[in-house]
């Protein structure tokens, strides 16, 4: 798929994030428009999956981490067809299949419920092993915040992941360099986070997660990677495609109302025409 | 008494993975740095390729059982019940508990039974912690006819298990023809008609040892195992109730929230009944030998007797 459709796609995923998390009323559209180039690069052009069987057995596996960005994940697997886009505003809602929060027993095409951060990385590293132990060759995917690798429990998977080696493993870390509390660096540094992942054995790679060209080049060679994990440590923007949210901590999670609501498809709408 | 064979718990676990890994090939067992002390070493030797050591970092082991479980796999994740329900409370109800995942969590050094480690090491709040999720199952053996037998059945059940195992070495009391064990399924060990003692893992001995005791000053006391504190066997709790009147519990835990509390649920809503909760009264062990807490903690034969008999005055 080349960038101009890939960047069709990804802006149908934030407009979804937007009108899901304005359907509910509340959810982290921020994490989401950050991440949403790279969910739709896993979905539509990385992942070995099938939206017609999501438990197909070999298939790749993806683990939200960062669970708060719900939206983002849903938007992508309801544009890549697991299920209808018209769905998405029920997130949150009494009795909807999306909820708050990855749940894998609702959800098709989530592999993983997940939330409370730090717990996602740990369960793609048993998938990973899995694998390993199974001798089968999927490889396994996980997405991060920036903030959440605060968590110990991210450091305890990563040792694991580096001493094994398992080289089936990209570990994706969204730095958008915002959490509740304001910016990562004031409220607990986590920086360098390159250096942390090398200090564990990953392979690490940064990159803009804005750019197609970018992280197909990561996913090559995190492939051509072998015995060690790879890292992709993804520089992004907040909000990213909608004009107020971007770089703004207050739309970590706050739902947009009516009026902004329709700024915000304005905004996507004017990207839509930009790559007509 | 010397005849009798005991054997701990823990070493009964380690012997069953073994017994019953050809079984069930998806069984991996993961381990946080104690393999030696759960016994798990066992399995490690036996099928060094299916044992998973961690290191010590438990809540990642769980968060790994997760995803090993959705992969199809049945892990066991083995520690000492403070870190396996304890410290990792959060990830066994989330990554585990929340989506159901076919995880069977084998807590060792259960109770204070731990010994000289002290209070740091002995956990007397797992049941209550684990039998609050969701879904979970919570079974706690008595010996080790019944630890094996539990963990051969938590292996046929689908869906996250948590099995309660003792570092001391207990007596085997489960040797009679025809014990079948039963995932819920309480188990009578004697007719009674004064009082009803229901007990679950080590105090199930001192209970029955209690109810000898009690026997020589013309007190019936009818002994119930409950193996299973959830899902709890309402049936055989209430009829023993409606027949005797009096209930006492009798757990190697804190008496918030274990097999007396659960107890006590049953009762409270179905056939209000006096009850007495032996256990651990709401404070933190401390260091001594397994033989000398348990006395101190009024959980062996004679102190049983002695407060059921107080209690049935």
């Amino acid at each position: 798929m080349d960038n101009l459709e890939l960047k069709r796609h990804a802006n149908a995923v934030r407009k979804g994030i937007v009108t899901a998390v304005h359907g509910a009323k509340a959810g982290h559209p921020g994490g989401s428009l950050s991440a949403a180039d790279m969910f739709t690069f896993l979905y539509f052009e990385e992942m070995n999956i099938d939206p017609k069987d999501p438990k197909k057995a070999d298939r790749d596996r993806f683990v939200l981490s960062k669970g708060h960005t719900a939206p983002g994940l849903y938007s992508a697997l309801a544009n890549r067809g697991y299920f209808p886009v018209e769905d998405l505003p029920t997130l949150r809602h009494l009795g909807s299949y999306l909820q708050g929060h990855p749940c894998m027993q609702e959800t098709p095409g989530v592999d993983m419920s997940s939330g409370s951060l730090g717990q996602g990385i740990s369960a793609a590293v048993g998938m990973a092993l899995a694998a390993k132990l199974d001798n089968k060759d999927y490889r396994v995917y996980t997405l991060l915040g920036d903030g959440e690798i605060q968590e110990g429990q991210v450091w305890e998977a990563s040792m694991f992941a580096g001493a094994r080696g398992l080289d089936n493993l990209v570990v994706i870390v969204d730095n958008n360099g915002l959490q509740i509390d304001g910016k990562i660096e004031d409220v607990c540094s986590p920086y360098p986070i390159d250096k942390k992942f090398e200090a564990f054995n990953f392979h690490v790679i940064n990159i803009d997660g804005h750019d197609f060209d970018a992280i197909r080049a990561a996913f090559d060679e995190a492939k051509k990677t072998k015995g060690m994990p790879t890292a992709i440590i993804m520089k992004t923007v907040k909000g990213k495609g909608v004009s107020y949210m971007e770089n703004s901590a207050g739309w970590h999670g706050k739902a947009p109302n009516d009026e902004e609501y329709k700024v915000a498809m304005d905004d996507l709408a004017a990207i839509d025409a930009q790559l007509a | 008494m010397s005849d009798i064979k005991k054997i701990a718990t823990r070493e009964s676990y380690g012997n069953a993975l073994v017994e019953y890994a050809e079984d069930f090939p998806d069984l991996v067992v993961l381990d946080a740095d104690l393999a030696g002390a759960t016994k798990t070493g066992t399995f490690k030797k036996a099928y060094p390729d299916r044992h998973i050591d961690c290191g010590i970092a438990e809540a990642n082991m769980t968060g790994i059982a997760a995803g090993l479980a959705t992969c199809g796999k049945i892990p066991f994740i083995s520690s000492f019940a403070m870190f396996a329900a304890g410290r990792n409370f959060e990830q066994v109800r989330n990554s585990i508990g929340y989506p159901h995942l076919n995880v069977k969590i084998g807590a060792t050094h259960a109770g204070v039974t731990v010994g000289e480690d002290g209070a740091t090491h002995q956990c007397n709040e797992d049941v209550a912690l684990m039998r609050t999720i969701p879904g979970m199952t919570v079974i706690v053996p008595s010996d080790d006819i019944e630890a094996r037998a539990a963990v051969r059945a938590a292996l046929e059940f689908k869906g996250p298990v948590y099995l309660r195992f003792g570092r001391a070495a207990v007596p085997v009391i489960n040797d009679k023809p025809g014990y079948k064990f039963e995932i819920g399924k309480g188990v009578k060990l004697r007719e009674g008609s004064d009082v009803t003692i229901v007990a679950s893992g080590i105090c199930v001995d001192s209970a029955v040892n209690a109810a000898e005791l009690l026997a020589a000053d013309g007190i019936s006391a009818e002994v119930i195992n409950i193996h299973t504190i959830k899902p709890i066997d309402k049936d055989i709790i209430l009829e023993s109730a409606k027949k005797t009147g009096k209930v006492v519990t009798v757990e190697e835990h804190s008496v918030i929230g274990g097999l007396g509390s659960a107890v006590c649920d049953v009762l409270a809503e179905n056939l209000p009944t006096p009850v007495k909760k032996i256990g651990v009264q709401d404070v933190f062990g401390e260091s001594g030998s397994a033989a000398e807490l348990v006395k101190k903690f009024g959980l062996d034969g004679e102190s049983v007797y002695k407060t059921v008999k107080e209690f049935v005055k």
